[in-house]
């Protein structure tokens, strides 16, 4: 065992950085090795979330089970719940009606945006400036809004089922959607006028927490945390699922791997997620909104896998089926997780204030990482 | 050199502070963009799916649609749902089974809708409702079924 803190033989220093520290999100417990300002080392400990949903989902029916990861990466639960979802349409072989596939990637577009807002006004409190916080907490509100309306509710939506979606979109939704494109434009270049263009912003940022692209795909980075060391590894462009190869989307990538880098590579998502919404809010085509599923879902014996691209990266479910009603196992393989390994390398040789602005860029969300 | 490079930070820092105060300048003199909600006291009219609880939907016999099928107690992940079953006897002498008690365990509840998916009759329904704080964890279990309630006639 380790020494959680005290000093090491060399005379370097050990502190614990959380868990509810004010400047990590959520329950994420440091432990950080100090020499003088200088980090040595960076070292998470998990485990104060953890729910073991993998091992819940054992007991739980083929409906039932998408449900609880919405309790995973709470702020992009439409997504998570479209992998599970996918994963189960894999194993029991069915198509699914048009609508249902564009209410899926409009609901997981709308999902995206509402996330990277959340994280552009916590990664901006996180490194110092308040004011952004409530400036994207109040655009989120009206994607909230449209999510309430639609699917019923604000976070945790299960609205994606084995064979669609639960209900039909509801009459105001297009209107709702289209006066949210035209509010969040002229929004994103508030927050590059307020936070992209700030000079001391810039500072923290640039040439911070480099990771190059070698190391960010040896840790196993996914998302935008990668696709800021020039990794292309967006899900939606690689493997297509439902009708993202008919969009017209750039995968956004960066060179320099440091923190502005992510900062921007996210920015940019905003701006791609709203041009995809916009394609598809006038073509969404008439039919049904869910297939025919039988009432006992039953999965072939054999394993299943399917990925979509979350708000953080790759999200993974992975079936393994005896032929029952519930799964012999299953493994999501979440984009958080594989992030935060790379944050001791990020970390090290900076000084402590940068490790809350490298932590911002990554996006943590601690129920992901846990389960 | 390493004057005029301070003092021209200084400078641009201040710079690029004052444009983004402006946004805030902007919002400080025009209150009608703030949306805060003043929420205890003017309440938000919640849309008709939002999820705040399951009911049982009364009509005005006091005449409710479940079976006692117990689909919903089987779709639910969380075993929130008991329901008690009893045996009415008809008029014509048979037996039929028949809704003795719903037993809602809200404290266990995700609001996952995965009940009212299932229920073949309509029987159940999400509610607004999404104040329930109480202060004794026992109030929230709940029965949904009014006292005396039956099912209405043509209902199977």
């Amino acid at each position: 065992m380790f020494e959680e803190v005290g000093t090491t033989t060399e005379g370097d220093l050990m502190i614990n950085v959380g868990p509810q520290h004010p400047s990590t999100h959520g329950v994420l417990h440091l432990v950080i090795t100090l020499r003088g300002e200088t980090i040595i080392k960076v070292e998470p400990h998990l485990g104060y979330i953890h729910r073991s949903i993998e091992k819940m989902c054992e007991s739980l029916s083929y409906r039932q089970f998408i449900y609880v990861t919405s309790r995973m990466d709470y702020l992009s639960s439409h997504i998570n719940n479209h992998g599970c979802a996918l994963c189960v349409e894999k194993g029991l072989q069915i198509e699914i009606p048009e609508r249902a596939k564009v209410i899926r990637v409009l609901m997981d577009e709308l999902t995206r945006l509402a996330s990277h807002q959340l994280w552009w006004g916590a990664m901006a409190m996180d490194v110092g400036a308040l004011t952004p916080f409530f400036h994207a907490f109040r655009e989120r509100e009206t994607i909230n809004e449209i999510m309430e309306e639609t699917c019923g509710a604000r976070l945790t939506m299960n609205y994606m089922v084995p064979g669609g979606v639960m209900y039909d979109l509801h009459p105001n939704f297009q209107k709702r959607v289209k006066d949210f494109i035209t509010l969040f434009k002229s929004k994103i270049d508030e927050y590059d006028e307020m936070v992209t263009g700030n000079v001391i912003f810039q500072n923290r940022m640039k040439d911070v927490g480099f990771i190059s692209k070698e190391d960010a795909i040896s840790y196993g980075c996914t998302g935008p945390t990668a696709r800021a060391s020039d990794v292309s590894c967006d899900i939606r462009k690689l493997f297509p699922y439902e009708v993202y190869d008919k969009l017209d989307f750039h995968e956004i990538t960066a060179t320099d791997g440091d923190c502005f880098a992510r900062y921007m590579v996210r920015v940019q998502e905003m701006r791609q997620s709203l041009s995809i919404v916009e394609q598809l809010i006038d073509i969404i085509p008439e039919g049904d909104f869910q297939a025919k599923t039988k009432a006992v879902l039953k999965l072939p014996k054999g394993e299943f896998y399917s990925r979509v691209e979350t708000a953080r990266g790759e999200f993974g479910v992975y079936i393994i089926s005896e032929g029952g009603t519930t799964p012999y196992r299953i493994k999501f393989r979440s984009p958080g997780f594989s992030n935060l390994s790379a944050l001791d390398h990020m970390a090290r040789g900076h000084k402590i204030g940068d490790l809350v602005a490298i932590m911002g860029t990554l996006d943590l969300v601690i129920p992901d990482i846990d389960r | 050199m390493f004057l005029k490079k301070y003092i021209s930070d200084i400078f641009n820092a201040v710079k690029s502070l004052l444009i983004g105060m402006r946004r805030t300048g902007y919002y400080f003199t025009h209150r009608k963009e703030i949306i805060t909600q003043q929420y205890p006291d003017v309440k938000q009219i919640l849309p008709e799916r939002f999820r705040g609880e399951v009911i049982m939907l009364h009509d005005e016999n006091n005449e409710h649609a479940c079976t006692g099928c117990t689909a919903c107690e089987l779709a639910c992940p969380n075993g929130t749902i008991k329901i008690i079953t009893k045996f009415d006897v008809t008029p014509e002498g048979k037996k039929k089974k028949a809704l003795d008690t719903f037993i809602y365990h809200l404290e266990l509840c995700t609001m996952c809708n995965l009940c009212i998916e299932a229920c073949p009759t309509d029987a159940i329904k999400m509610a607004q409702n999404f104040e329930h704080s109480v202060y004794d964890r026992s109030q929230l279990t709940k029965k949904l079924n009014k006292p005396g309630s039956k099912i209405r006639e043509g209902v199977e």
